[in-house]
């Protein structure tokens, strides 16, 4: 336990913990950049630098052990000179274009160059090479904005197990990204957009699709709705300055309005059925498999992250049938528009125009498949993601913040409460079982039934076992059978799942897997500094929040709400695409 | 794709039996650490150069992103993606030769050559590369043509030297 001064604070810390790790148990800020809590400590960027008294040179505190006595200093005329030619250099070479550039304002770089109060870069020089790439739905790239920090390249190995990014070529021809510097599309990159939740520039970020619903808004011919997933409500204040976590359901919808929407639903409503479905589709496999004794694929996997479907069509696509055929509830929510609210309404499906809101990159990809048209025409036009929404309601001259409070409307604005867990990891899986076990026993599922619990040594990955007793008649073969179920978070977790099911190590029956580290909740940050401070912690900010919402809906069961009824099913299912084209 | 190319043996091996025997040597590294450049090198050296359809062949049988990979092989001036030349001229521009000219000498072979460094001339006699160091530094500036180094190079002549291996490759033509 080694106890160092960081600047005449006395602070003691781990053994193994680095001078940045104590500088903050002390509560002392030292600036970073390529460094990502417990994902990347490479000391590459060197921003991080401190002087450590008798060291020859400024030290990287990033990746420096905190060592016994050691007297640190933060804030010395050496450190503030050297942390600004750190930060000069990076800047000649950066494509330094902000006024123009989305992520002004929240971008890492300029707030660094402001922090530590550059003038002028007094280094112009050569520049590196500016490929941009927009080939993905979800994606844009921009080389020359790249400071290479390498966070991308980090959780798109590390976390996504994925690795359709890194460093090519050398010198100023460096890139990051794909094998020899291709278009994203060409790769196994499955859009689910972790690369520009971290990146702290704008070299990746989310595709600008806000010109295409302006266009739609304008044009009178549409009827233009937009659904708005449950992330979105607890996300978006961030955008106006409100603390993270803040809900601003109400609000939300007033500015959709103000917008031009001529409808504001909620995702929820679909989710509903796609736990219905799902629940259904799951007692419908296992009846297949215990009663009818049929080949079917179990266990299942959920289908509502489109990033996990692209990622076991690169990499596994042996275990493509053991995907749930449901639709996500985004794409759901557009069918259901294009046909049962479309008729409703009197209007002719390719006369409506739908927007979802989402907290994913992967969800415009989602939206662009070429099955996702079952109402005739593409049944979800655009996908914006929170932070494009944000920047819409700016761009309309809305004082968000004053806005007064309004409702979702309805038949598709209310919801079961239970599609509100949706957006957690488990909660997909919890939803269904629930409603899977009340179908079987017409008795709700007792809390303490469900012992979800993590797996030892196995980070992100839960399973639960859930036997069943009291099986009504129909469903009396299910009499005593235990259903294993297990839950991943983050794509290189759901390949530890695949894996122990593939070596027979576990034998599950239901999977959940959602692409994004945490659930769909984490992604609905829109900025990306809580990398900085560490996944773990921010995850743990938001979590409450997300599951406040729960309680005051009615009914708990989505199967009992009156207006699922009457939906037309066909639209809550997918086909299976065919094999993806490359394996690489 | 074809790929010409003789092992050390001299006889012809179809890129089918070359990939077949990559696979050998993926399957003896698998498991090594630090694998991807011995492998790397060794598939150049059976192949010539390094095909896509090796690197990604390397990438699953090491269990790497291709990515990675790519990153490697784009990194090393050393390793090269499109077929090289017969001859594979290297210019050192180490510290001696640099300062000796070598950059000069580099600039009358890419004239010359109508070809970058990298690059292969059309008619597949001649590759251009840049190296660091022969060891050769007390008779700098020097170059490489496949093994043979040649010292004290004066950019007005290498037209001469390209020429003996222009010679050679047509009295082998006609022999062949
Ligand atoms: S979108 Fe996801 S898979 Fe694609 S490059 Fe980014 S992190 Fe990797
Ligand atoms: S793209 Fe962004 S995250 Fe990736 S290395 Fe460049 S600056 Fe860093
Ligand atoms: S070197 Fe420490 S944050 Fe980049
Ligand atoms: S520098 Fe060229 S041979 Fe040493």
């Amino acid at each position: 336990m080694p106890t160092l001064t960081i600047d005449n604070v006395k602070v003691e810390v781990a053994a193994g913990a680095t001078i940045l790790d104590a500088s903050r148990k002390a509560g002392i800020r030292i600036p970073t950049l390529c460094y990502m809590e417990k994902v990347q400590a490479i000391g590459a960027c060197r921003v991080c630098l401190v002087e450590v008294e008798g060291a020859k040179t400024l030290v990287a505190s990033c990746v420096m052990p905190a060592g016994e006595g050691m007297k640190v200093k933060t804030n010395t005329k050496r450190v503030r000179e050297a942390r600004r030619m750190v930060v000069e250099l990076l800047l000649s070479d950066h494509d330094g274009d902000c006024q123009t550039c989305n992520r002004s304002g929240d971008c890492e770089l300029q707030a660094l160059a402001r922090e530590l109060g550059i003038k002028e870069i007094t280094y112009p020089g050569a520049k590196g090479r500016k490929l941009i790439d927009d080939s993905t739905p979800a994606l844009t790239r921009d080389s020359a904005k790249c400071i290479h920090c390498r966070r991308c390249v980090a959780v798109c190995s590390q976390i996504q197990g994925v690795g359709a990014l890194f460093p090519q070529s050398r010198g100023f021809k460096s890139v990051i990204g794909p094998a020899f510097a291709q278009n994203l599309d060409t790769v196994t990159c499955v859009q689910c957009g972790q690369c520009a939740a971290v990146c702290p520039v704008g070299a990746i970020s989310e595709r600008d699709q806000i010109d295409e619903v302006w266009a739609a808004l304008d044009n009178p011919k549409k009827h233009v709705i937009v659904q708005t997933a449950p992330a979105i409500r607890a996300a978006l204040g961030e955008c106006f300055g409100l603390p993270p976590g803040t809900l601003v359901t109400g609000k939300m919808v007033s500015a959709l309005r103000r917008l031009g929407f001529h409808a504001v639903f909620d995702t929820n409503f679909t989710a509903d059925l796609t736990i219905l479905e799902e629940g259904t589709e799951l007692l419908t496999r296992l009846k297949k498999a215990l009663v009818d004794k049929e080949k079917v694929a179990l266990p299942m996997y959920t289908s509502c992250s489109p990033g996990w479907i692209k990622y076991v069509e690169h990499f596994y696509p042996d275990i493509r049938e053991h995907i749930s055929t449901c639709k996500s509830p985004q794409q759901m929510f557009g069918a259901v528009a294009k046909t049962y609210y479309a008729e409703k309404i009197g209007k002719k499906a390719e006369d409506i125009f739908v927007v979802s809101v989402m907290p994913c990159t992967a969800k415009k990809y989602e939206a662009q498949r070429p099955e996702m048209n079952s109402s005739g025409v593409r049944d979800v036009d655009v996908v914006l993601t929170t932070r494009e929404l944000g920047r819409m309601i700016q761009q309309a001259g809305i004082d968000f913040v004053n806005l007064p409070d309004d409702k979702m409307d309805s038949p598709l604005g209310i919801s079961s409460g239970a599609a509100d867990i949706f957006a957690n990891t488990g909660g997909v899986m919890e939803a269904a079982l629930r409603t899977a076990y009340e179908i079987v026993t017409g008795k709700q599922l007792p809390a303490e039934n469900l012992h979800i619990k993590p797996i030892e040594g196995l980070q992100g990955v839960k399973e639960a076992s859930l036997k069943i007793t009291g099986a009504v008649p129909a469903w009396s073969f299910l009499e005593g059978v235990t259903v294993n179920v297990a839950v991943a978070h983050g794509l290189s977790n759901a390949r530890k799942v695949i894996e122990r099911m593939k070596s027979g190590e576990a034998n599950y029956h239901f999977v959940e897997v959602m692409t994004c580290p945490g659930g769909c909740i984490r992604r609905r940050r829109p900025a990306a500094r809580d990398h900085r401070r560490g996944a773990d912690e921010a995850h743990r900010r938001h979590l409450p929040r997300g599951r406040r919402e729960e309680t005051p809906q009615v009914a708990r069961e989505p199967g009992s709400r009156p207006d699922i009824q009457g939906v037309p099913r066909q639209a809550a299912r997918r086909e299976i695409a065919p094999p993806a084209a490359h394996a690489l | 794709m074809a790929v010409e190319n003789a092992c050390a043996c001299g006889e012809k091996l179809s890129e089918e039996e070359l990939l077949a025997k990559l696979d050998e040597v993926l399957l003896e590294y698998k498991d090594k650490p630090g694998a991807l450049i011995p492998v790397l090198q060794i598939a150049q050296g059976m192949l010539g150069y390094l095909p896509e359809t090796a690197l990604k062949r390397i990438a699953l049988g090491l269990n790497k992103p291709y990515s990675e990979v790519a990153g490697v092989v784009s990194f090393y001036a050393f390793f090269s993606t499109s077929p090289r030349g017969k001859n594979v001229i290297r210019v050192c521009l180490g510290t001696a030769c640099y300062v000796r000219g070598g950059k000069n000498v580099l600039d009358a072979l890419k004239h010359q050559l109508k070809i970058d460094v990298g690059e292969t001339t059309k008619d597949h006699l001649f590759s251009l590369e840049v190296a660091r160091c022969f060891g050769a530094c007390g008779l700098a500036p020097t170059i490489a043509i496949n093994d043979k180094v040649y010292k004290r190079v004066r950019p007005t002549k290498v037209g001469e030297i390209l020429e003996q291996y222009k010679e050679a490759a047509k009295q082998g033509e006609a022999h062949g």
